[in-house]
């Protein structure tokens, strides 16, 4: 049901085009007045779904009701809903007046006639010349070109074309006021000054804007509501504060501003463990769960480490720095992991500081493993893959389409170029259903604990623990008890490699 | 500086080449005699007997009428069409352009014939329902210009069509016009450029077409009941008995007068608009 004062209301929206899901169960209610934002790469979908809200496109399937009566089928002029075009989409054989008169020259509006015999009847009439008039001069006197009403559009900048086809927009007096990124066209300065008059328009009119934009600092700045989109649905709707303090996922973390984001395991009640240490945390998870960790740079805690007394804090490096104005921005290492910081004050370039987050700034969000991933995974001489000790079998063609490993175990190219992967560093991942688990402790690839074991619908989820800390999640259908020592065995080809970086360094002549 | 004179001469060379035929012939529309390349005096006279020869002022008459109506109907076809193939499915799109190009390069014996044979087969479908077998006449005529100007039309609007920005029909369905205002409130002004270069390009091929007129025309417009009579073909049907009437080539010194004149109107016109565009944009700069 649509909540109270609700303007538009899209209900299970999907859209379909040659069988692409373009979008996917699109629920959203937008409350009168409000300021929404869709937020999101491109290719998401936020522009689908603007165009089915103006009635440009038709829903495959679901309902988009505008004050609770369903318009899903009403052609797009027959909408009290008007749209800035990402290129403005001005006519250019007319001028800046006519421009902004062509929507009321089309619009009827209902009047009382009364005939000879005294019935007051209700007929259709276009507006006189002079309520045009007096409409276009406050739409132009709105938007700031009152003195520019006859001149031709091609003589505009990008920034006063914006203008017109904003003006000409709300001179129709919509209920809702759809943007579609509408500064993308326009230079940084110019851009940010459009920012601060949308937002204030929007106080003055009291009209809904609904606005698309892939600048997630835009969202930041003008929204009431963000709506995070990814490939067709919907990640998060909230306010900015929200959504930047408690992304719901990697993904939005990742899109809304900078943010550290890091593997994690929890290993305690209220206690997460990355980057090889372990932090107080405000958010309950279940022991053991895989999670997502996003620390902002802002909330990096920087301390100089003042002697040589030990802590139990984490011990950082900091290996770049960068003068940004307000702030200098670090970037610190600890072992193969990066943290970027900000922070006021002035630290030493290749010093060891201690670095710390307040418990409530580790926003701990829920991972969706589809996969085991070893970002931290390398090669050896032999050609076999090493996580954290553990040594598997791989195939290294993989890295190189075309090509082959020679008796000497170089990489062959297609081309007959030659590579040494001795110490390359690559990405692993292994799929859950590729791992199998044997009994006993030295009879697979790798060796270790088991840690957990919840039963998800149809199988078992398995966490096998190495002794170096390393985890293999595995799908099975046997049950394992927790405490018992396994081994994990994958086969070559269900290992996928991806390389870090050029695979041009490692050519030999 | 011989690089240079050799330029200029190359140049002249050409414009002499395009030019002497016209201005021999000009020069002989002052002279009356019959046969060509004789001089007998100069004389206006063959001007005031252009316009009393009955039969070229009928030549003239149907000309005219044939241009316009095919260049009307072939340039409303061709617009829509355009706008049509604009707004559909790529691949649909891909086989309009296709099947548009082809009678562009196609020669005009094989459209001129094929219209022939079709036709024919038309009139003996007419004449099994009971009609009458021989449907040579104006409309066949003017099937056959439209054929000719078609696919000129087409890719006149085309380019016009394609430098639209794409989402001025929808800003004019947004703002409250119903599908067809914004066609013609929108749309058709957007590409009038390339109608009117259709329009124009349509009158140009069926004023000086005469291998599908040949074959398709029957009897109608001016000249009534006999086969229709068009400069080009009455031209040849003269050539075939004997000389050319002279007054054609007072006729053709007016066309070519006529056409430098509306070049060099158009040219004027346009760089007034030039002007007036660059003033203005530098006002706003």
């Amino acid at each position: 049901m649509a909540k109270e004062n609700c303007i538009i209301s899209l209900q299970g929206v999907n859209k379909v085009y040659d069988g692409n899901t373009v979008v996917n169960d699109f629920n959203l209610d937008i409350t009168k007045g409000e300021f929404v934002t869709f937020l999101g790469p491109s290719g998401c979908g936020k522009t689908t779904t603007l165009r089915m809200i103006a009635g440009f496109e038709t829903p495959t399937s679901g309902q988009i009701l505008l004050n609770g009566e369903d318009i899903t089928r009403i052609p797009p002029h027959k909408r009290p809903i008007n749209t800035v075009f990402q290129r403005y989409a001005l006519f250019p054989y007319l001028n800046v007046y006519d421009n902004v008169a062509f929507g009321l020259k089309l619009k009827k509006i209902p009047y009382e006639k009364t005939k000879k015999d005294g019935t007051v009847v209700t007929k259709m009439r276009h507006l006189t010349r002079e309520e045009i008039d007096a409409k276009v001069m406050r739409a132009l006197k709105i938007i700031d070109l009152e003195d520019l009403e006859t001149r031709d559009i091609s003589t505009l900048s990008g920034g006063q074309q914006q203008r017109v086809a904003i003006a000409r927009a709300i001179v129709n007096e919509p209920e809702i006021l759809l943007l579609d990124e509408p500064l993308g066209a326009l230079d940084l300065k110019m851009r940010k000054e459009m920012q601060l008059e949308l937002k204030d328009m929007h106080k003055k009119l009291g009209i809904t804007f609904i606005y698309v934009t892939h600048d997630q600092e835009e969202a930041l700045t003008m929204s009431d509501t963000i709506v995070v989109m990814k490939s067709g649905e919907i990640q998060q709707v909230g306010t900015p504060i929200d959504i930047y303090n408690e992304p719901v996922s990697a993904y939005v973390a990742n899109f809304i501003g900078e943010s550290n984001i890091y593997n994690a395991t929890m290993v305690g009640k209220l206690k997460v463990k990355f980057l090889n240490h372990v932090f107080d945390c405000v958010d309950d998870f279940p022991l053991n769960e895989k999670v997502d960790v996003v620390v902002r740079p802002e909330d990096v805690e920087i301390t100089v480490i003042k002697d040589e007394a030990t802590s139990d804090k984490l011990v950082a490096k900091i290996t770049n720095k960068i003068f940004k104005g307000i702030h200098y921005e670090y970037v610190l290492e600890v072992g193969k992991s990066e943290i970027v910081a900000q922070s006021t004050k002035d630290y030493p370039l290749d010093s060891m500081v201690y670095i710390d987050f307040e418990p409530e700034n580790i926003q701990i969000m829920k991972k969706e493993l589809t996969k085991n991933l070893y970002p931290e995974a390398y090669l050896d001489k032999n050609n076999k893959l090493i996580i954290s000790d553990a040594k598997f079998d791989v195939d290294v063609s993989q890295l190189l389409k075309g090509s082959h490993v020679d008796d000497e175990l170089y990489l062959i190219a297609e081309n007959g170029k030659k590579y040494d992967l001795d110490d390359a560093d690559v990405i692993a991942e292994i799929g859950l259903g590729d791992i199998e688990i044997v009994d006993g402790y030295d009879n697979g690839n790798a060796n270790g604990v088991v840690v957990s074991t919840i039963y998800i619908g149809d199988h078992w989820q398995v966490i096998v623990r190495t002794q170096e800390e390393e985890d293999f999640v595995v799908d099975t259908q046997d049950t394992w008890n927790e405490g018992d020592l396994v081994s994990v065995i994958v086969k070559p080809e269900k290992i996928s490699l991806t390389l870090k970086g050029n695979i041009d360094k490692y050519e030999v002549e | 500086m011989v690089k240079k004179i050799i330029g200029k001469s190359y140049i002249w060379l050409i414009l002499i080449l395009m030019y002497l035929p016209v201005l021999v012939l000009i020069a002989f529309s002052f002279t009356e005699s019959v046969n060509i390349g004789q001089w007998a005096g100069f004389s206006f006279n063959l001007f005031p007997r252009l316009f009393q020869s009955k039969e070229i002022m009928i030549a003239l008459g149907n000309t005219v009428l044939l241009a316009v109506i095919s260049a009307v109907v072939s340039t409303i076809i061709g617009t829509l069409g355009a706008i049509g193939a604009y707004y559909s499915k790529r691949r649909m799109r891909n086989a309009l352009d296709l099947a548009t190009q082809i009678p562009v390069v196609n020669a005009e014996i094989v459209v001129a014939f094929s219209l022939t044979v079709m036709f024919v087969f038309l009139g003996k479908i007419f004449k099994a329902m009971g009609g009458d077998s021989y449907i040579f006449s104006f409309w066949t005529l003017l099937i056959g210009h439209c054929c000719l100007s078609l696919p000129f039309v087409y890719i006149s609007v085309k380019p016009k069509l394609q430098q639209m920005d794409p989402s001025l029909y929808e800003a004019a369905l947004d703002l409250g016009a119903s599908p067809t205002k914004a066609l013609f409130k929108v749309i058709v002004p957007e590409i009038m450029p390339g109608v009117l270069s259709g329009f124009l390009l349509s009158i140009t091929l069926s004023l000086d077409d005469f291998i599908v007129t040949a074959f398709t025309r029957g009897s109608g417009l001016l000249s009534g009941s006999k086969n229709i009579e068009t400069l080009s073909t009455l031209v040849q049907a003269k050539i075939k008995k004997g000389p050319i009437p002279p007054e054609m080539r007072a006729l053709t010194t007016i066309l070519f007068v006529a056409v430098i004149a509306a070049v060099i109107g158009i040219t004027i016109y346009r760089n007034h608009q030039e002007k007036k565009l660059n003033l203005s944009k530098r006002r706003a700069g």
